[in-house]
């Protein structure tokens, strides 16, 4: 359990590591806090060239607030996160969701960046990013581009990062009043990852319609995604147990869905249907200035 | 190829050139002698190899030494020189022994940094958050109820000196 040997280069600042990612691009690996990276390198499933550890990079670290935006640096930990006061008061879906990530050594060490770029098909971050509709900043030596999240993941483990390309912060909106986000997750018991994950984003209008909502799945298919015909049955309707039972029931409709040894496909989508409903109750409830 | 590397553990600061690809808890023990870290599942599952970098648990096996380079690092040999310990072993120690909260031993050492953290974020931990906070740490042998008790054991004497 022991990496295969590599070059390390641990950059001071965003150019040094631009410069280091342009040269060395698909042979090297960056390093954030490592913990999907290094497992992998022990195992030797991954073998990089060079590593690049970014983790000394201040400038990609913490969370501030800017044009009705969070604007989280990819180095910021799940703990930073989870423990942000801007954030739980700004966005508690977010708080929420790196709060059920694995395990406090996990959460200290782990950053939004790294889960986001590596988009293992059961990671907590990318249900709610979607859910958000947060942008996804990727920089190269060439400029940045802002990748929305509902574009971002690709397939299994695969994201539109290219490999010169490196993920600096995510901008989350802010949301405004009568508007209420939740996840709630199944965790897998042994490693913590989900099963299922349901991030859920409501916004009342007149008549305590919906008049907005979004749906982030994660842990039931190759990468997390929108699922759009649960938002479309709820859009502009008022809520009741009818409706979101009925909403709940469609999120998984035209996914593949993942089996494995942990939970099979008809498994993950009854529960996936339990989650849905758990997460859209708590957001509207929010919502609705209610806590849950 | 050998990098240079800073570290201050338990107090005492180290100069070592070490391989890039070196995990945290094998120089811990085999460059520094300091075995009381354990490796267990080394697959970053079972948390025995926890110690604290810059006053935050993490697990050693999961970590290159060199990422720790400038870092302030405790192990469970550092703990009676913590402030916390006030020249006898500290309260989370003092509580695994008076509560009988390991049989083995081999998860001790880690379980302990894990619940040295919680303590210094939150003096006064409900049953719950004491559960959570050692979530990554996984126990054979005492099935957990002792190991709690020896946190709030902790934890009260803690909070009684305070006054
Ligand atoms: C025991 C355990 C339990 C876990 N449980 C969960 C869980 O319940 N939910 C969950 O969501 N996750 C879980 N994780 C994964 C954890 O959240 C990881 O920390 C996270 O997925 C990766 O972040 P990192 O900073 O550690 O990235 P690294 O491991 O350093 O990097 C991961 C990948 O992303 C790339 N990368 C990193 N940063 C950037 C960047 N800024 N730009 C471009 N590419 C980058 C790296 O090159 C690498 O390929 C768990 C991990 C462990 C070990
Ligand atoms: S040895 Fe590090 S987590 Fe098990
Ligand atoms: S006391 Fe034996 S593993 Fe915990």
């Amino acid at each position: 359990m022991i990496p295969a040997a590599f070059e390390y280069f641990a950059p001071k600042n965003l150019d040094e590591a631009l410069r280091l990612v342009e040269r060395h691009g698909d042979e090297a690996k960056l390093l954030a806090g490592g913990h999907s990276l290094l497992p992998l390198m022990k195992l030797r499933l991954s073998a990089p060239r060079y590593v690049i550890d970014i983790g000394r990079i201040r400038a990609l670290h913490g969370v501030r607030e800017e044009d009705g935006r969070l604007v989280i640096g990819a180095l910021t930990t799940h703990h930073d996160v989870e423990s942000s006061e801007l954030v739980r008061q700004r966005c508690l879906l977010l708080a929420e969701a790196a709060a059920e990530i694995g395990d406090v050594q996990v959460r200290n060490r782990g950053t939004v960046g790294g889960s986001l770029a590596h988009a293992d098909p059961a990671a907590d971050y990318p249900a709610a990013m979607l859910a958000l509709e947060a942008e996804i900043v990727a920089t190269s030596s060439g400029g940045s581009r802002a990748i929305p999240a509902g574009e971002f993941f690709v397939d299994l483990l695969t994201t539109q990062l290219r490999p010169d390309e490196i993920l600096t912060e995510v901008r989350v909106p802010v949301a405004g009043r009568r508007s209420g986000g939740a996840y709630r997750k199944l965790h897998q018991p042994a490693s913590g990852f989900a099963l299922v994950g349901v991030a859920a984003r409501v916004r009342l209008g007149e008549g305590e319609k919906i008049e907005s909502v979004a749906i982030g799945m994660t842990g039931v298919a190759a990468h997390a995604y929108r699922a759009a015909t649960a938002e479309q049955a709820l859009a502009g309707k008022k809520p009741g147990a009818k409706l979101l039972g009925e909403a709940a029931g469609r999120v998984t409709e035209g996914v593949d869905t993942l089996g494995d040894m942990h939970g099979s496909a008809g498994y993950r989508r009854a529960v996936a249907t339990v989650y849905a409903r758990r997460a859209l109750e708590a957001a509207i409830a929010r919502a609705g200035g209610k806590t849950a | 190829m050998g990098l240079e590397i800073q570290v201050q553990v338990n107090g005492k600061n180290y100069q070592s050139e070490i391989e890039p690809r070196l995990l945290l808890v094998h120089y811990l023990r085999e460059v520094l002698g300091l075995t009381g870290t354990h490796v267990g599942c080394e697959t970053s599952l079972c948390g025995a190899c926890t110690v604290l970098v810059d006053g935050r648990a993490v697990k050693s096996c999961t970590m290159l030494a060199v990422q720790a380079d400038g870092s302030e690092i405790t192990t469970i040999e550092g703990l009676t020189a913590t402030p916390e310990a006030a020249g006898g072993l500290h309260p989370v120690q003092e509580g695994f022994w008076e509560k009988h909260g390991l049989q083995c031993g081999y998860c001790t050492p880690g379980m302990i940094l894990s619940a040295v953290q919680l303590l210094r974020d939150n003096p006064s931990p409900t049953e719950a958050e004491i559960r959570h906070a050692i979530a990554g740490n996984l126990c054979r042998c005492t099935g957990y109820q002792h190991i709690v008790e020896a946190v709030e054991y902790a934890a009260k004497k803690l909070r009684s000196r305070k006054r």
